[in-house]
């Protein structure tokens, strides 16, 4: 026996063991997704003993180093594990901003003090993030940010707005860029971290169209954060943010795993599928979805090993985005009227539909699909002018 | 396994992407053949340097004089013969003909593999009865007469069947048209009495055939395999036709988007380059991200064959579909930002154009594998 089958074997093991028959159940609505934080209360004992015993073991964050609170696997490893948790359907113990964006950053950016503090907290649960990058002027051109940072000795003074804060109301802590020199655009900017919690932070739910509000204004009225508490050098945030977003694009691109990657045909099938145009369709998306699958386990694959085109992020982030804007188009064609119901009990609150209006700003967020191909234009086929 | 190229693996693409652009490019070989109209659709002088390169018998066992490799290394050649629109018997003969000839006798094996590793023969693989992909369906029928079988009936789009020594032959042995069972393999030399050629060149230059069987005499030694029971390996030869067919389509594709790409960094209009068009930006970025699946997609689907894994039907199918998709938008959109030019004989663009038409059709199209995607999953 190999030792990566020996390692398979063991993580077998220990899931059989420790992951609890209800966290095997699929993800059904955002209520099931543990994202924990100060205030996070766990829907059900086993989604936190769950999350604990992950945590206990670094699995919570498994290819992270041990002394940042992970569990120190290697790329082949890391692929193992999440080969078997989608054997037994387990859901991830843990889904957070610090685990898909800010830790990522933290790893290459933060000092070593930084790391040890911030990554354990992630990695076992305790802070929740969010990311405080666009402002109302400043959306596909987010370099044109104007939230400031006044340098007052050892600290500086903030002041400003950010907006579409994802789970500002939520979140314990934020990761933000400020603009802390107002003559250079790119080399003006600083990446910080503060507390939620600092007098002069409030935050604002918007309200969007599926009805639900996962996004904030968060405003800064003269809010105090200590030097220490910059990530990368004084304005050169701009470095440390396109980082993260790769990351972030990485992220919304479902590259990493979840039902953004399932083909789509066969569960719609359960519940009768009498048009066979309808059915072509779903034969053709899940060509496309099953092949971009392979897409984001190659990419994953690439990257652990740096295989992978530094811009490549924006490629996942464009195909997965709009493949997932087509399967909810899919789902509510086949779901007809009752995919239609807003806030009945057999849709759990309009489900259905809810989601496929969420699924509308997957193309804007995180960098927009035609910012995104700006980008592949630009760095990936080197095109002229772009 | 990881879905990129092992260091061995990454070697092999390096020489065969080097020999393939020097030896296999547009000029020396597709155009020098076509102009020439020549019968065989491919030069035999570049057959026996695949020989030479250990190519012609990459999938053979090492007890035969193979590589023993597998569908992995197989779309590494046939990426780059896509890429260079290099007409070979490569695809029929070296990876379905031998899929086949895997599953035969050592006496059949021993008659047959040898030249085609020398680079010396040529095989063929007739499954189709119509213009399109309908494997499960055969017709054509092969039955007892005196020490072995008399074949009588009709195959189409045989690529490559005037130029064979052998054709292997899917027949009906037992059972009615549509039935999974009673299928049975032969290896039909070219010089067998009854064999009728309608020899056709087709829109890309290959060269194709129909071929009537007309009460062909077959003696024992022809089976392949099981007699009745062939539809298990007529099948590992029909996905390795597939999925070698989405490895060349992935390279068709790369190979119009990269002419494409290279004349929007030179073509000027309006007094700029037309690289500089956000109209055209888009469309490349987005053909780029479909190339890109697709070839993950085929990938997966070579590794899962290699593997044997159960779950390799559905993912061939995946890919062929995918790949098509992908290399059809490819020479669409080339010919279309190629502009008139595009139109012309003389630039390469549409060349690919029909390639890709031509190895789409091959072995199912993008229809029938989303289909059989379909199928398989349960709906």
């Amino acid at each position: 026996m190999s030792d990566l089958d020996a390692f398979r074997a063991e993580i077998r093991a220990w899931l059989e063991a420790n992951c609890p028959a209800e966290m095997r159940e699929p993800v059904r609505d955002e209520g099931d997704v543990c994202w924990g934080g100060r205030d996070f209360q766990f829907k059900s004992e086993a989604q936190k003993t769950w999350m604990e015993r992950c945590a206990a073991k670094g699995y919570t964050v498994p290819d992270w180093p041990k002394p940042y609170g992970g569990a120190g696997m290697s790329p082949a490893e890391a692929k193992v594990w999440r080969e078997e948790c989608a054997r037994i359907g387990a859901r991830p113990p843990l889904s957070s901003f610090g685990i898909w964006m800010l830790g990522p950053a933290l790893l290459k950016f933060g000092t070593e003090e930084q790391k040890v503090h911030y990554l354990n907290q992630i990695a076992r649960g305790e802070i929740r993030w969010c990311q405080g990058y666009s402002e109302p002027g400043s959306g596909s051109d987010l370099v044109s940010l104007q939230t400031f940072g006044e340098d007052k000795g050892d600290h500086w003074v903030i002041n400003g707005q950010k907006i579409w804060t994802s789970y500002a109301d939520k979140a314990d802590w934020i990761f933000c860029l400020v603009r802390t020199d107002k003559t250079n655009k790119y080399q003006g900017i600083s990446f910080l971290l503060f507390d939620m919690t600092t007098p002069g932070v409030s935050t604002k739910p918007i309200k969007l169209i599926s009805g639900n509000s996962p996004f904030c204004e968060t405003f800064f009225d003269n809010v105090k954060v200590p030097k220490n508490q910059i990530v990368g050098d004084l304005n050169r945030g701009w470095d440390v943010a396109k980082y993260l977003l790769g990351h972030e694009r990485e992220m919304i691109s479902g590259a990493g795993g979840g039902d953004r990657l399932n083909a789509i045909g066969a569960v719609v099938a359960r519940n009768g599928l009498e048009d066979p145009i309808l059915r072509a369709e779903l034969a053709q998306f899940d060509v496309d979805a099953l092949a971009y699958a392979c897409m984001g386990e190659k990419f994953l694959d690439e990257v652990k090993v740096g295989k992978a085109h530094p811009a490549q992020p924006n490629m996942m982030k464009y195909a997965g985005t709009e493949l997932n804007k087509r399967r909810h188009e899919l789902l509510m064609a086949a779901g007809g009227a009752t995919a239609l119901e807003w806030d009945s009990e057999r849709t759990s609150g309009g489900t259905p539909s809810r989601s496929w209006l969420r699924t509308k700003a997957n193309s804007i967020e995180g960098g927009s699909s035609e910012v995104m191909l700006n980008v592949i234009s630009k760095r990936i086929l080197d095109l002229p002018g772009a | 396994m990881p879905l990129y190229h092992t260091e061995d693996q990454a070697m092999l693409a390096d020489t065969v992407t080097g020999f393939m652009a020097d030896e296999g490019a547009i000029k020396q070989q597709l155009r020098h053949f076509r102009d020439m109209n020549c019968q065989d659709g491919f030069g035999h002088a570049l057959w026996k340097q695949f020989a030479e390169m250990g190519l012609t018998g990459m999938l053979a066992s090492e007890a035969d004089g193979g590589l023993a490799m597998g569908h992995v290394e197989a779309g590494i050649v046939l990426r780059e013969i896509g890429r260079n629109l290099t007409p070979s018997p490569f695809l029929t003969t070296s990876v379905m003909g031998v899929t086949a000839l895997a599953g035969a006798s050592d006496d059949l094996r021993g008659r047959w593999l040898p030249g085609v590793i020398a680079g010396d023969s040529v095989l063929a693989v007739a499954v189709d009865e119509g213009p399109k992909h309908r494997p499960e369906r055969i017709a054509c029928k092969a039955e007892r007469a005196g020490n072995g079988f008399r074949l009588q009936g009709r195959k189409a789009f045989v690529v490559q069947g005037a130029s064979a020594d052998a054709i292997i032959v899917a027949a009906r042995t037992s059972g009615s048209d549509d039935d999974a069972d009673g299928i049975t393999l032969f290896a039909v030399p070219k010089d067998a009495a009854g064999v009728v050629y309608e020899n056709l060149r087709l829109v890309d230059s290959a060269m194709a055939s129909n071929v009537t069987f007309d009460g062909v005499e077959l003696d024992g030694d022809c089976v392949i395999g099981d007699v009745d029971g062939g539809r298990t390996l007529l099948n590992k030869v029909i996905n390795a036709g597939r999925i070698g067919a989405a490895a060349e389509l992935t390279g068709v594709g790369q190979g119009a988007f990269d002419i494409t790409t290279a004349y929007l960094k030179t073509r000027k209009q309006f007094g700029q380059l037309i690289g500089e068009f956000q109209a055209l930006q888009h469309r490349a970025a987005h053909l780029y991200s479909e190339l890109e699946i697709a070839e993950a997609a085929v990938i997966k689907a070579q590794q899962l064959l290699d593997g044997g894994s159960e779950r390799a039907d559905l993912m061939v199918s995946v890919a062929k579909a995918k790949a098509a998709k992908a290399c059809n938008l490819a020479v669409r959109e080339g010919v279309q930002m190629h502009g008139g030019v595009g139109m012309t004989d003389e630039f390469d663009i549409g060349l690919y154009m029909k390639r890709d038409r031509s190895l789409s059709e091959f072995m199912g199209d993008q229809y029938y594998h989303a289909e059989r995607v379909a199928q398989l999953s349960g709906y």
